[in-house]
């Protein structure tokens, strides 16, 4: 097969990677501070694909235009869900929270099923068919405004965790809990704040996804499983990790379906998962967990 | 239960209310199936669809068929059917249990269900229950080779819809004067799309079929993103495009086909998708120039003419099409049947069905009649091309009303 | 070994049981052909329940991938029976060694490596998940055309090749349920028993006392897997169908866990209560529903949740272990 062919595939699978590597962004960022396993994840992913899809056919306005109040909308989501529900569970056996966000996992998709449907649900923007080409490389419109997107989001959070005091605040959580305590950091509400960080994360890269894929009430558990094999494979805890995660996933099984057979590609997922548990658990650019 | 002699036996027990409660509720929730079936009254048929799920499109779509044949069968003389609605939420599973739950209603014939898988798991319902299943839509061959005797089928299978594609692409090349010299074969990973995929290697050798197929390309049905799929196909570099996909692939493979800027000389579609009304909706000017090769209605038949203009007065603006007219065959089988057999009594309808000769239908062919196996070996396909809109027959020769277009209108020039 | 057996057994305990048996027991007597198949989906359940808590309650191993276990028995009794002609017993005593290899292959990687919780948890999901779509390309077995048993009318009942009305199936789940029950009750008094409940209460002490902790943790997935398996074989001459994505899917895996979490984690009979609770009051709304005309696609799965959720959030030990102190038949102080 031509080089070229191997290039679009490539530039297709990065893109799309940037979109899931900041969906599992938001999943590092709970679990590398509040350590929670957010089994819900792709769920809330999909809750935002679904306000994009209503707010578009309603108001006609570009999802990428509504990737801001999109993300406000599922922060608050997390912040309340974290501080009323999920709480009390910080502390408790990790079968109990994972457990508690399996039933909730069940509940927002098949609530979602009962709302709005099964059929899957497009947006038609206006770029919906353009490509671009630069040389040999022909690229999804829709995907390059999604990676850009991501990368842009990606380097805001970056820099609120790095130069922000609350940014600041909350690694310091992370890095040691009963020293934060100790300093006087309101613990319980950074808790809350970082939460609703990793589920605004998931609610703009729930906007981006809609113009790549269509909508349906049961994507959630698919993408829940892609986030985590993104991240333990990128370092659960790191965000650069997430990211190349992503970027590495979204390649891996864009060419392996172009070599193999596409309908077996998410096996490959699936493979580099075992292997990243077996032989370097802490994930590629992961330190060794605390 | 033993009876406690302390305080507590002065309220009520946690234990015995909640025993309580899930005895009331299992008595209020399965009442209405303690009713005494009754005997009497018009026959009782459950049709299963896919009415949920991700081939909801498709059974809203045959359900349309069922909703124009009260009226039609009323004009013909035929008797009144009571239908019994069933939704096998295009899984397996639910597919089974709701043919259970229609047969434990009273239903005494089954009718359903578009999707391979699904209609043979009620097939094996039907089978063990004794009540005769007439299968609308589905081409998987192992349905009728089980030596089911209660299992009817007046669709195509597999190798013979292969067989009347092949027949009918070459009558299309030769109106047209072209040919594709290679195809890149696509086909989703389902029980339909397995089974023509299969069927292609035993049947089209026996066609001399002017083209190869240069690259064989299989997609999971859930698929969110064909990019890939779709960049091999490209780099096969074939003439035209081969395809065995529903309508959600259909969709995701065009919109792929635009984005990536290929036009085949030809979309050649022996499955469902590209003549869905949503897919002609959602896609407008792209959607125009595929051709299907399917089961289709005979446009020269009478019935034909009737069912169009039930369809117009009940769904404006919907196009006739295959999942309509063999749904309401289906129906048709066995209105005509419980009039011969004139009981309600499964084992005698079944015994009717297998006598059907029935010559005024709308498919194309001779007619509907079913060999030992419970298979109408007679109905024939048509071909028909998106135009516009609307869908106009090129093949065969029989059924024709207008000439197919090649090649494609090349995609960046359309919008 | 019956001393064993009857040790530290309340006698209230055991008459209720006996009761409940006996009711269970007669009951094709008494309910129509719809409610026989709640119960034999309920028993199922109870059973699947049952063989997940081995490797949950009684060693502390979260697996959401049970379905892997279900899955291959399914299509190892299947496969023969189709193409060999061989009964599902014998079925049965081939997919046994299939699962513990399989549930042995995981737990080795799993433990020799480290991979515990949370970790262990994904694990077992990405094998389900390898597996569905493997066999969706698995030729030999169909792939995603499907498995189909060959079916005949109802009349005849044949035991051997487990082909017959519901109320042969009936007894044969009953059975399996009351076998799968007798056998956790004997494994929770063994000595095996014992060092799992050390090595779920407190792995590193556990290992500190000198307890083998990779040899029991092997033994209790190796068991749980082949235990499973049954209900594999169960499903498919029950259903006489199988499709991988039915199968192996990730909603049965979460199925099979939800008796077992809503009736008690590692007590004896909190799976086949969370079966009777869950599945019961599941499909009591699911006929309200339908009597009345309602049809909503997703609300027993809402419904499913919302009752997970309670469970979790008020009554983390599940509904059966204060249900057991009222009526006075726990034995021992949880």
């Amino acid at each position: 097969m031509p080089l070229d062919v191997y290039l679009n595939v490539a530039v297709g699978g990065v893109l799309t990677g940037l979109v899931y590597g900041l969906m599992a962004l938001g999943l590092s960022v709970i679990f590398g501070v509040v350590r929670v396993v957010n089994f819900a994840h792709g769920e809330m992913m999909t809750i935002a694909m679904y306000i994009a899809v209503v707010l578009f056919s309603a108001l006609h306005v570009d999802p990428l235009v509504l990737l801001v109040p999109i993300a406000a909308v599922l922060f608050a989501f997390g912040y309340v869900l974290q501080a009323a529900l999920i709480n009390p569970f910080v502390r408790r056996p990790e079968h109990t929270q994972f457990l508690l966000l399996v039933a909730l996992a069940l509940i927002i998709s098949n609530a979602l099923l009962i709302v709005f449907g099964p059929d899957a649900r497009a947006v038609q923007t206006s770029y919906a068919l353009d490509s671009m080409q630069f040389g040999p490389v022909i690229v999804d419109t829709a995907k390059v405004y999604a990676g850009a997107a991501a990368i842009i989001v990606t380097a805001a959070l970056f820099g609120f965790f790095r130069f922000t005091l609350v940014g600041k605040a909350i690694r310091a959580c992370a890095d040691n809990y009963t020293g934060a305590l100790v300093v006087g950091l309101d613990v319980k509400r950074l808790y809350a704040l970082t939460f609703g960080l990793g589920t605004a994360c998931v609610g703009a890269a729930g906007t981006m996804a809609v113009l790549i894929i269509d909508t349906t009430p049961m994507l959630g558990p698919g993408y829940t499983l892609l986030a985590f094999v993104i991240v333990i494979t990128g370092g659960l805890g790191s965000m650069p990790g997430a990211l190349v995660g992503g970027v590495l996933i979204g390649v891996t099984e864009a060419i392996a379906g172009l070599l193999f057979t596409p309908s077996a590609k998410s096996m490959f997922a699936f493979g580099i998962l075992v292997l990243v548990l077996l032989f370097r658990p802490q994930g590629l650019l992961g330190r060794r967990a605390a | 239960m033993t009876r406690k002699s302390e305080p507590q036996s002065a309220r009520i027990s946690r234990r015995s209310f909640v025993a309580g409660g899930v005895g009331v509720g299992f008595i209020a929730g399965t009442a209405p199936f303690n009713i005494v079936r009754a005997d009497t009254g018009p026959l009782k048929v459950g049709v299963l669809l896919p009415r949920s799920g991700y081939e909801a499109g498709i059974g809203q779509d045959c359900q349309r068929g069922v909703d124009i044949a009260p009226a039609i069968f009323k004009s013909k003389g035929l008797p009144e059917l009571t239908i019994l609605s069933g939704d096998t939420e295009s899984n397996v599973d639910v597919a089974r249990s709701r043919a259970e739950k229609l047969i434990g209603d009273g239903a005494q014939a089954l009718v359903g269900s578009f999707d391979s898988g699904q209609s043979a798991a009620i097939a094996q319902v039907a089978e063990q229950k004794g009540i005769p299943l007439v299968i609308n839509i589905a081409a998987a061959p192992a349905i009728t080779e089980q030596g089911y005797k209660f299992v009817f089928r007046n669709f195509p299978t597999a190798p013979m819809i292969l067989r009347d594609a092949f027949t009918d692409q070459k009558t299309v090349f030769g109106l047209v004067g072209a040919a594709p010299k290679s195809v890149v074969f696509m086909h989703v990973n389902d029980t339909f799309g397995t089974a023509m995929a299969k069927g292609i290697g035993a049947v089209m050798p026996k066609f001399n079929m002017p083209y190869t197929i240069a690259e064989e390309i299989s997609y999971d049905p859930a698929a969110r993103d064909l990019s890939v799929e779709v960049a091999k196909a490209k780099a096969a570099n074939a003439d035209a495009l081969l395809v065995v996909s529903r309508l959600n692939d259909a969709m995701l493979l065009t919109r792929e086909l635009v984005k990536q800027r290929w036009t085949p000389q030809a979309i050649l579609s022996m499955g469902p998708g590209f003549y869905e009304d949503q897919y002609i909706k959602t896609l407008g000017k792209y959607a125009n120039g595929p051709i299907s090769f399917s089961p289709w209605y005979d446009p020269h038949k009478p019935l034909t003419a009737v069912l169009e203009t039930e369809l117009a007065k009940a769904h404006p603006g919907v196009n006739l099409n295959t999942n309509h007219v063999f749904t309401f065959e289906a129906l048709l089988v066995v209105a005509d049947a419980y009039k011969r057999a004139g009981s309600t009594d499964p084992k005698a309808l079944a015994d009717a069905i297998r006598a059907t000769n029935i010559t005024d239908n709308v498919a194309i062919g001779p007619g509907i009649s079913f060999d030992a196996k419970g298979q109408n070996v007679k109905v024939r396909q048509g071909a028909f091309q998106n135009r516009d809109g609307k869908l106009v027959t090129v093949a065969p020769p029989e059924a024709a009303t207008a000439k197919p277009e090649w090649p494609l209108q090349p995609y960046p020039s359309r919008s | 070994m019956i001393g064993r057996f009857t040790a530290g057994v309340a006698p209230r305990g055991a008459l209720l049981l006996a009761l409940l048996f006996a009711a269970l027991a007669a009951a094709p007597w008494f309910v129509n052909d719809y409610l026989l198949t709640v119960l034999i989906i309920i028993l199922y359940f109870a059973y699947a329940g049952q063989a997940w808590n081995i490797m949950m309650g009684f060693a502390g191993q979260l697996s959401l991938g049970h379905a892997l276990y279900v899955g291959l028995g399914s299509y190892v009794a299947a496969t023969l029976f189709v193409r060999y002609g061989v009964g599902p017993w014998f079925g049965f005593l081939a997919a046994i060694p299939v699962a513990a290899a399989c549930g042995g292959a995981i737990g080795y990687l799993a433990f020799r490596f480290g991979v515990a919780g949370v970790y262990f948890a994904i694990l077992t999901i990405a094998f389900a998940e390898f597996a569905r779509i493997g066999f969706d390309h698995f030729d030999f077995v169909n792939g995603t055309s499907g498995l189909f048993l060959p079916v005949s009318e109802h009349a005849r009942t044949d035991l051997w090749r487990l082909r017959g009305s519901p109320t042969m199936f009936y007894y044969v789940i009953l059975a399996a349920t009351v076998a799968a029950f007798a056998l956790c009750h004997l494994l929770m008094r063994s000595r095996i028993g014992y060092f799992w409940l050390a090595i779920r209460e407190d792995e590193e002490a556990a290992r500190a006392a000198g307890i083998d902790t990779f040899r029991y943790k092997m033994i209790a997935v190796m068991v749980s897997a082949a235990v499973t398996s049954f209900a594999g074989v169960f499903y498919a001459f029950f259903y006489n169908n199988l499709f991988p994505e039915q199968v192996f899917g990730i909603s049965r895996s979460i199925e099979i866990i939800l008796g077992p979490i809503i009736g008690g984690i590692g007590t004896l009979f909190g799976p086949i209560l969370g079966a009777f609770v869950i599945t019961g009051l599941a499909e009591t709304l699911t006929s309200l529903m339908s009597a009345y005309g309602i049809d909503l696609p997703g609300a027993k799965q809402v419904f499913d949740g919302v009752c997970l959720l309670i469970v979790i959030v008020a009554l983390p030990e599940g509904v059966w272990p204060p249900l057991a102190r009222r009526l006075g038949v726990m034995k021992e102080p949880k």
